[in-house]
């Protein structure tokens, strides 16, 4: 499928594991199948690049006609799987997405939809994850803003090993209720799109190690 | 012939051959030995149901004409012709050498010099039938050992004619008539064209159109059809009928058709063939033998040492490996049917007596009688030895295995890919062809068949219709192709994940619609192409990068020229093309970067980017 209007990004290094994100991605997919409604283009990376070998070309080609941008992947160690975060450190190249001439992701929106083992409960100064998850999120809200993308709330589902399939089910049919309506939300009207700060020429934020991208 | 003396024909010989060929195998001694003892049995020196074997002889040598046209579908022109030298050479040297040594012998001996050269050029044949068909039972056609019986089979054959046509000239009464010579000479060259020719041109479209009538016995009567009519088309003009089937199957064994036509005829093959074993058992004149013990006994164990002598040779010079030896020694060593044509002619054109014949035509059937058992007996003392160990049989597959994978081909290739499929619990069923190599893996507890993967039957009982995976490991270019096309046509819902040898191979494959294809060397090579550009100092993680980037591009390149993969110069400049855009694709980015280190502002002399550290 070409030029969908929205695109799941889903990331997942044991699939075969899943009780949810496998769920979510299936429904989805369903979805893409379904006539009516945005296009939803799904591209499950683990599957895509086993090998940890991104096509970058093909990728951005995908984003460009994307209105909506979703990340859905559990949430591991705080972050993200490591082939999405590969995945944002190679496709969101500087001077595509970011930097001197890096527009083209600019007006589109991007949406978490995420997962955590941890309860809910555990995420407080007083258990053992010792912070609200909201304190977790300033990564990928900035990579949102940095990219010129509005970041919209994030769709969480804590405790995932725990939770009863009926609590399962119900979230998958928040996201695919949402997916369908996109971009009729209502609260999007709300939000704002952050112009991202000029990044100069001469710094590249991600950069300050020595990293070479070729 | 009468309805009932039909029917209680047939009964007789179906019963026993069903009584006799199974309890044979029990005993372990094979369907020859089974089919030859019924035939004794039921004969008109046994319990006498049947007193004249020559009808049967006759009829039932059609198993051998079938046999040959099923010889000659797995032989394409190609193959035969490569096949020349073992034919025309060691096939003479089997067949004129022999005759040679025992015309010698025998004229030491004192006998006439005519009756010696008819005797030798009688007892020198060998017997395609039970040649071929232990090959068959073995599965050993595509041995070396297997390819040279066929070989000197088929120079037997194609001598046959002219040894028959010499024979009456050597009655000193009988003058030949040389202007007949010419024109059946020139008849004969006729036919062979007419079915080259009608091969060629016009038996494929005919095949096409009935499989298209889509009346499946339609297609088996003309298969038979198709063997009889060459058969009949060769004996009008007094040459050798299973030469013409082989010629007809040589020539569609290109054919589309030529599974179909081989799982048609084959049931007709092993009945007449069976047929004709009884016949065998049958005619042995056991009055002759009984008169003259000593001489019969003398004529079998001389002539079959004569033969043995000069076939040891030729295994030791062609050279077939020692194991195989034997078996090559003693299905050539023994008598054939052609002998029995060649004395009856010769006792007809009055070169030899009839006793004679009746002697020498007893000592061919006896040859023929004990072959198998010879064959039992070197199975279980002499090939052990010569293997240096003690050999297990190796019982080809024949319990249907309904595992989800089967594994074609258990060398190198094969044994990595099962390995990590049993350390998965996943249990495949393994078919290969070499003896040894089953031998190894048996030692290691793998259950492996033994197997040819082109064989339809065989793929049928390994599983194919209702497992889920092919692994197509075989090693041999021609034989990978062959099954990749077999299973395509007849398993379209097995998937088939294929090892290719090279581009070629790689290409072969896709046409056929095979698309899981890795080629063998191209994953190491480019490991090691990692480890240069690492030991030169370029950091490993890139290392890996360039060379997965290299491997994509590498196969979308193959893809892209795969339809131009007839037209030389196309591919060529393809290939050219697409290693100059790697190339700039790469020193693009080699620049890139460079251009990006200078201006984040930390270049330093001594690294360019891309480029490793002096």
């Amino acid at each position: 499928m070409h030029d969908p209007d929205v695109l799941v990004i889903t990331a997942h290094p044991q699939m075969e594991h899943s009780r949810i994100n496998r769920r979510m991605m299936r429904a989805a997919r369903k979805l893409a199948a379904a006539d009516g409604g945005p296009k939803v283009l799904v591209r499950d990376l683990y599957a895509l690049y086993p090998d940890y070998l991104i096509d970058v070309a093909a990728e951005q080609a995908l984003l460009v006609s994307a209105k909506l941008v979703v990340w859905q992947h559990p949430i591991q160690w705080y972050s993200m799987p490591p082939l999405m975060k590969m995945w944002v450190d190679e496709v969101l190249a500087f001077g595509w997405a970011y930097g001197p001439g890096g527009t083209a992701l600019r007006g589109k929106d991007l949406w978490l939809v995420t997962t955590t083992g941890g309860p809910q409960d555990s995420y407080h100064p007083n258990r053992y994850n010792r912070y609200f998850f909201d304190a977790f999120l300033p990564p990928y809200e900035q990579t949102a803003t940095l990219c010129g993308m509005r970041f919209l709330t994030p769709l969480r589902l804590h405790g995932a090993h725990k939770v009863s399939d009926e609590q399962i089910a119900a979230h998958v049919a928040v996201y695919v209720d949402r997916l369908q309506r996109y971009p009729n939300w209502p609260e999007l009207d709300e939000l704002l799109y952050n112009l991202p700060t000029a990044v100069p020429e001469d710094a590249r934020p991600d950069d300050e190690e020595e990293q070479e991208a070729a | 012939m009468e309805h009932t003396s039909w029917l209680t024909g047939t009964l007789v010989y179906l019963a026993a051959a069903v009584l006799a060929v199974p309890l044979a195998k029990f005993l372990g001694l094979g369907s020859i030995i089974g089919y030859l003892a019924a035939g004794i049995l039921i004969g008109p020196w046994g319990l006498k149901f049947v007193t004249n074997p020559q009808d049967m002889l006759h009829f039932s040598e059609f198993g051998v004409v079938l046999m040959l046209f099923l010889v000659g579908l797995e032989l394409e022109p190609r193959r035969l012709w490569s096949l020349r030298k073992p034919i025309f050479g060691w096939g003479s040297v089997q067949l004129f050498g022999s005759a040679a040594l025992m015309v010698v012998v025998a004229v030491l001996a004192g006998l006439d010099w005519r009756i010696a050269l008819v005797a030798a050029l009688g007892l020198a044949m060998s017997s395609t039938a039970i040649g071929l068909g232990v090959l068959n039972e073995r599965s050993l056609m595509q041995t070396g050992s297997g390819q040279s019986v066929l070989s000197v089979a088929l120079l037997q054959d194609v001598a046959a004619i002219p040894i028959l046509a010499l024979l009456p000239l050597l009655a000193t009464a009988q003058a030949h008539a040389d202007g007949s010579g010419w024109i059946g000479a020139a008849k004969a060259l006729a036919v062979i064209a007419t079915i080259v020719l009608g091969g060629r041109l016009l038996i494929r479209p005919a095949l096409r159109w009935i499989a298209n009538s889509r009346t499946p016995e339609i297609f088996t009567a003309a298969s038979l059809l198709l063997v009889v009519a060459t058969a009949a088309l060769m004996q009008t003009v007094g040459l050798s009928m299973a030469l013409g089937a082989f010629l007809a199957g040589v020539l569609l064994a290109e054919s589309e058709y030529r599974r179909e036509l081989e799982t048609d005829i084959e049931p007709f093959k092993g009945l007449l063939l069976g047929l004709f074993f009884i016949a065998v058992g049958m005619s042995v004149d056991f009055a002759v033998v009984l008169a003259q013990p000593l001489l019969i006994a003398g004529v079998v164990i001389g002539f079959l040492l004569l033969k043995a002598l000069v076939l040891w040779g030729m295994g030791r010079a062609i050279p077939l490996p020692r194991p195989e030896r034997p078996v090559f020694i003693i299905l050539l060593a023994q008598g054939g049917e052609f002998g029995f044509v060649v004395f009856q002619t010769a006792a007809q054109a009055g070169v030899i007596e009839a006793p004679v014949s009746s002697l020498l035509v007893a000592a061919v059937a006896i040859s023929m009688l004990i072959t198998p058992l010879l064959l039992v007996a070197a199975d279980k003392w002499l090939i052990p030895l010569l293997a240096g160990q003690s050999r297990k049989n190796l019982p080809e597959i024949d319990e249907p295995q309904n595992q989800s994978v089967i594994i074609a081909g258990f060398g190198r290739y094969g044994q990595v890919v099962g390995r990590l499929l049993y350390a998965n619990g996943i249990h495949p069923t393994v078919l290969d062809t070499s003896a040894d190599q089953i031998e190894t893996m048996r030692r290691f507890d793998w259950r492996v068949f033994y197997g040819d993967a082109t064989r339809l039957d065989l793929m049928r009982t390994a599983g194919a219709a209702t497992a889920k995976v092919l692994v197509l490991a075989i090693d041999d270019v021609e034989q990978s192709v062959a099954v990749a096309k077999m299973v395509r046509e007849n398993f379209p819902n097995l998937t088939v994940v294929a090892r290719a040898r090279n581009v070629q191979h790689y290409f072969e494959l896709l046409d056929l619609g095979v698309t899981i294809i890795e080629r063998e060397t191209l994953d190491s090579a480019l490991m090691s192409a990692r480890s240069v550009l690492e030991q030169l100092g370029w950091e490993r993680h890139q290392a890996r990068t360039l060379a997965l980037r290299f491997r994509r591009h590498n196969i979308d390149l193959l893809l892209k020229m795969a339809p131009h993969r007839k037209d030389a110069d196309k591919v060529l400049a393809a290939a050219k093309l697409g290693r100059q855009q790697l190339e700039e694709q790469f020193a693009q980015e080699r620049e890139q970067a460079a251009r990006r280190q200078v201006r984040g502002g930390w270049v330093s002399d001594d690294d360019t980017p891309g480029v490793p550290p002096s």
